[in-house]
């Protein structure tokens, strides 16, 4: 807890709903604002309201440039009591989550749609990289210009050296991740996975590797922040906020990344949520390369540090195993749509534990806890944050 | 250890020559600052005035305390290397075309953590010597090597020769050969290594001092050239432009005296036409063959260097009209940088103080030896470094400079 | 200003006879170039400019449809014109700069006088008096008003080092004696005096007494200089009109300029004997 922190406080009458997924494309000639219009014009859709309905509006996109959330309101005719715009990558969906649900509960919005979208055009990641941070630009990218995977690279390097951990073991994760894909429709990536193709893949920043890495793409996901009232009123299918945990720039004294923000807040995380690791019945965490999957089970407490790995071995990870994790892929399997990677995992988490899952239907799933992460600021992801939802009489 | 680099082989005619591309240039104005502490040399980083603290990577305001007085200063350049990585695939072209790159994370015993070049030698985990180099790209990064001594052939690891203009196997031209400066570079250059050393001479029906000596010396080949003759200049380049890969400039122009002297209009425009005149039509004819062939395999074109005297800086009463064009010649190199860049060819300032020669002889010592001048240019050469100041009179001067040119300015009168 | 009809038949019967090929133009200039060498002296005196070109434009960018050049130079780079001002001995002299000379002295006679055997035999050969004093004996009296012009075929080294050669102790190239030029100036009354050499004076004039005495005593005297001259040996002994035509340049010392010579057609001379 804070030096001069008050308690969190739980969450009360926060209801989210309404999971959209546009399917992805490797390269679209469309822009941000495309994706994230069809993403509205779903969710409003789905919710059975009119898009003159939604007073609270968030968004997280890479590719928006040179608008913000301010500009959609006039380009898609919204006029939103309340405007959120998350620069926060993988963190966005989870960050975005929480201040919608604060919103909804001090009644500043009624319906907010969370939407993470974004454009791929041939030539922007390459564009984005380019601007993507100050650090980055002067002490990041004139080193190699591997972009995340030559940082993430540096992450697994020491990572698999301080904690004897094996290229088998990021294996593991990944392979699981495609078989859920293999049930995902909308997952980019539909060829089986198996270890020895795994193994023999070309390498991109050792010991990073072909399937190590997400495949950028374009598309748009999105949710609701609602009330229960209202969600129970427009006969949608919810979910119930238990607990968030949100952290930036956390550990700025370790030399090199071993942990991220979780490790500090996790006890409060299961604390507000009154329950513990062992009743998540679905995890979702952010997982651009497998090292920080491996980070996010030891920090949010299904093992110690360091343990990662023979968790992983001791563990199915796929949604009919014994620990169902990313379930509709992750953005490894699924694809990574900037901004909107950051919500994929909190989307496919609503499905879940509202039994409306468009993957696999992982049995009993009601308790689930996603994990979000972002921004290589410089050497290191700097944002961090969860959620644990339960499904609403699941 | 680093395998030697093989001598290259004769330009093959028929293939492209590898366009020059550069490492990402955009910086901010903070990390600038760390670009020209590499352009000065030695190993600097931030270091917060409040509370000490060493930052990176360059910013406004200090992680520890919010001190906005931030300033590079010589730090310890010992460190841990952590983790590494080799860059197989990168969108940017120039290490596209240069994997794989090995990078790593290096903890350093100033305080922190950064991502740095890993040189060949450096096995991880272990300890680490850090450097500040330039880039081609013209900015400051860091490149680790193995604690300790140096070993042999360090110098040609790839990554390493990127970050500096070594000399060996490259072809170079020495631009005055009638002095003594000039002849104490090419002969320096030969031992260092250099595949070719050029040596131009003016007006070679007049005999001169030490020709027969140099003209002995392995690898060095004399080639008529007046730097006050554009056709002179131009003639050259058509023979030997496509194969300069370093380019330093000897010749210089010293006459005593000030504005107001008897001829002074005479003898500022002989002294312009050898000091400003001179470069820029090296600069014209040399400058845009050198910049096509900057990635150019290991004999690439890299380095553009002049000799000027340090009055550059600020003008000294008994040489008025020499230091004018001194500082005239500062800011023609400085714009050479800029053209330059695109290449990723180099310009390097040597600095010097008066030199021993026949044109300073009514100066007190302290005086420059030209083999000191010879020393500074490789060693320039070898840590790519920007700007060198030779002898005690021209650290001096650079010291003050750096300090306050206003008073500099006054202190020379005396 | 009426033209009589003997003036129209001298200048027609030029004409004709340049046309027909008795009398030919001999070119005694050589081309300008920046390598082409200049008088050297100690560094710290002022130095000669040699001869530089700038393109300004060549049908291009800078100039669509026309060609042309900036040109530097000193008043006495390549072939060129020594004013009486030049020298010390000179300047208080009426008429003395350039742009004053008298017109009628610029054309007139010239002699050759022949000692490129000698020349030949020592790069450091000096004319004397008694050298031209036999050389009269042999030719006949040097007429005043006349150009003389002493042929070395030094102008046949240029563009080899022999041409200055020049060694620690300065240049080595010949030239007259302080008796032999007062002889000329004095005696024959000569209009100028030409060299195919760097200047009037030997290599080693500086060390003669007085030093540089062609300079000293040709310009002290109101006579002219030519030097770096071209195709001596295409000029008969005698019977060769000079004309020697500098720049007009105010209160000039000296200039490059294009001298040539209408002599008898050495072709013609060959033919008839």
């Amino acid at each position: 807890m804070a030096k001069y922190g008050s308690p969190r406080r739980g969450y009360r009458d926060v209801a989210v709903a309404v999971p959209v997924s546009i399917p992805y494309e490797r390269y679209s000639i469309e822009t941000a604002h495309w994706w994230i219009a069809r993403a509205l014009e779903k969710l409003v859709e789905g919710a059975g309201i009119e898009s003159g309905d939604i007073d609270g509006l968030s968004i997280a996109s890479f590719t928006l440039a040179p608008d913000t959330a301010v500009g959609l309101t006039q380009h898609f005719g919204l006029s939103p009591r309340w405007l959120d715009n998350i620069p926060m990558g993988g963190a966005s969906g989870v960050v975005a989550l929480r201040r919608a649900a604060r919103a909804v509960e001090a009644g500043d919005a009624s319906i907010v749609a969370c939407i993470g979208g974004d454009a791929n055009q041939v030539d922007s990641f390459r564009r984005l990289l380019s601007s993507f941070s100050r650090f980055a630009q002067d002490a990041s990218y004139p080193y190699g210009y591997g972009g995340p995977n030559g940082s993430f690279a540096l992450i697994t390097d020491y990572y698999m050296r301080q904690y004897g951990v094996k290229r088998e073991d990021f294996g593991r994760i990944c392979i699981a991740q495609r078989e859920n894909a293999l049930t995902y429709p909308n997952a980019v990536m539909k060829k089986p996975l198996d270890m020895e193709t795994y193994m023999a893949a070309r390498p991109v920043a050792d010991p990073i590797h072909l399937f190590d890495c997400v495949m950028p793409c374009a598309g748009a996901e999105g949710f609701m922040v609602t009330t229960p009232d209202i969600a129970r009123d427009l006969g949608l299918a919810h979910a119930n906020l238990l607990s968030t945990i949100e952290r930036h720039n956390a550990f700025p004294d370790d030399p090199i990344q071993v942990r991220g923000g979780w490790a500090m807040d996790v006890d409060e995380l299961y604390a507000v949520a009154g329950l513990g690791s062992d009743s998540i019945d679905v995890l979702e965490t952010y997982d651009d390369y497998p090292v920080i999957v491996m980070m996010q089970f030891e920090d949010l407490g299904f093992c110690a540090k360091g343990e990662g790995a023979e968790f992983v071995r001791q563990h199915d990870l796929t949604n009919t195993g014994s620990f169902p994790h990313n379930t509709s892929g992750g953005q490894l399997s699924a694809g990574q749509a900037g901004a909107a990677g950051g919500h994929l995992g909190l989307v496919e988490a609503i499905r879940q534990i509202t039994g409306r899952s468009l993957s696999r239907q992982v049995p009993d799933a009601r308790t689930a806890l996603v994990s979000g992460f972002g921004m290589i600021n410089y050497d290191r992801g700097l944002c961090s944050g969860a959620a644990i939802l339960q499904g609403e009489g699941a | 250890m680093s395998v030697p680099i093989e001598r290259p082989p004769r330009k093959d005619p028929q293939r492209v020559t590898r366009p020059p591309e550069l490492p990402p240039t955009e910086r901010s104005r903070a990390s600038l600052a760390l670009s020209a502490a590499a352009a000065r040399g030695g190993f600097s980083m931030q270091v917060c005035d409040a509370c000490g603290a060493v930052a990176y990577p360059p910013r406004d305001a200090c992680a520890h305390c919010l001190g906005r007085s931030l300033r590079f200063r010589p730090v310890d350049d010992g460190g841990e290397v952590l983790a590494e990585t080799s860059v197989q695939t990168s969108p940017n072209l120039y290490f596209r075309e240069r994997t794989p790159w090995r990078i790593g994370i290096v903890r350093l015993d100033s305080g922190p953590s950064v991502v740095a070049h890993l040189h060949g030698d450096v096995t991880v985990p272990s300890r680490i010597r850090m450097i500040l180099r330039l880039d081609t790209g013209g900015n400051g990064v860091l490149m680790a090597l193995p604690a300790g001594r140096e070993s042999e052939n360090m110098a040609d690891d790839p990554q390493m020769r990127e970050l500096v203009a070594d000399p060996k196997y490259r072809r170079v031209l020495v631009t005055n050969g009638r002095t003594e400066v000039g002849q104490a570079v090419a002969t320096a250059l030969s031992r260092a290594g250099a595949e070719t050393v050029f040596v131009g001479v003016a007006e070679p029906w007049k005999p001169f001092a030490g020709q027969e000596a140099l003209a002995a010396l392995p690898g060095i080949a004399m080639v008529p050239l007046d730097l006050t003759d554009t056709d002179s200049v131009k003639s050259l380049a058509g023979q030997i432009g496509g194969k300069t890969d370093i380019l330093v400039n000897t010749a210089d122009h010293a006459r005593p005296g000030g504005l107001m002297a008897d001829g002074a209009a005479v003898t500022m425009r002989d002294t312009f036409d050898v000091n400003v005149f001179g470069l820029q039509r090296l600069a014209q004819h040399f400058g845009a063959g050198m910049r096509a062939r900057g990635a150019d395999g290991t004999n690439s074109a890299v380095a553009f260097v002049d000799v000027l005297p340090v009055y550059a800086l600020a003008s000294t009463p008994d040489y008025a009209l020499y230091a004018a064009s001194a500082a005239a010649r500062h800011s023609v190199l400085q714009a050479l940088r800029t053209e330059l860049l695109a290449g990723g060819v180099r310009v390097m300032s040597i600095f010097t103080g008066p030199i021993e020669d026949e044109w300073h002889q009514a100066v007190a010592p302290p005086k420059v030896q030209p083999a000191r001048i010879a020393k500074a240019v490789v060693a320039a050469l070898r840590e790519g470094r920007e700007e060198s100041f030779v002898g005690d009179i021209a650290e001096d001067i650079a010291a003050r400079y750096r300090d306050d040119p206003k008073v500099l300015e006054r202190e020379l009168r005396v | 200003m009426s033209i009589t009809a003997s003036h129209t038949s001298v200048l027609a019967s030029l004409l004709g006879e340049l046309a027909s090929g008795e009398l030919e133009i001999v070119d005694l200039t050589h081309t300008l170039t920046p390598d082409f060498p200049v008088m050297v002296l100690p560094p710290e005196f002022g130095q000669c400019q040699p001869f530089r070109i700038e393109e300004v434009s060549r049908y291009d960018g800078r100039g669509p449809a026309w060609y042309w050049n900036n040109l530097f130079m000193s008043e006495h780079a390549g072939t060129h014109f020594d004013a009486p001002a030049h020298w010390v001995s000179g300047r208080n002299l009426p008429f003395s700069t350039i742009d004053e000379l008298p017109f009628e002295r610029l054309v007139g006679p010239v002699v050759v006088l022949d000692f490129s055997a000698e020349s030949a035999a020592d790069e450091d050969f000096l004319v004397t008096r008694a050298h031209l004093e036999a050389w009269e004996a042999e030719n006949g009296t040097i007429e005043a008003g006349a150009w003389v012009i002493l042929r070395t075929d030094w102008s046949k080294h240029l563009g080899s080092d022999t041409y200055l050669n020049l060694r620690e102790d300065g240049a080595h190239s010949p030239g007259p004696t302080a008796d032999a030029v007062a002889f000329l100036v004095e005696e024959r009354d000569i209009v100028g005096f030409g060299t195919e050499t760097i200047g009037t004076d030997a290599g080693q004039g500086s060390h003669l007494t007085p030093p540089y005495p062609a300079h000293t005593i040709l310009h002290g005297n109101g006579r002219y200089g030519l030097q770096c001259l071209a195709n001596v040996d295409r000029l008969p002994t005698r019977g060769a009109v000079l004309f020697a035509a500098p720049l007009k340049i105010r209160q000039g010392s000296g200039s490059p300029l294009r001298v040539f010579a209408i002599a008898p057609s050495r072709k013609k001379e060959g033919q008839n004997g």
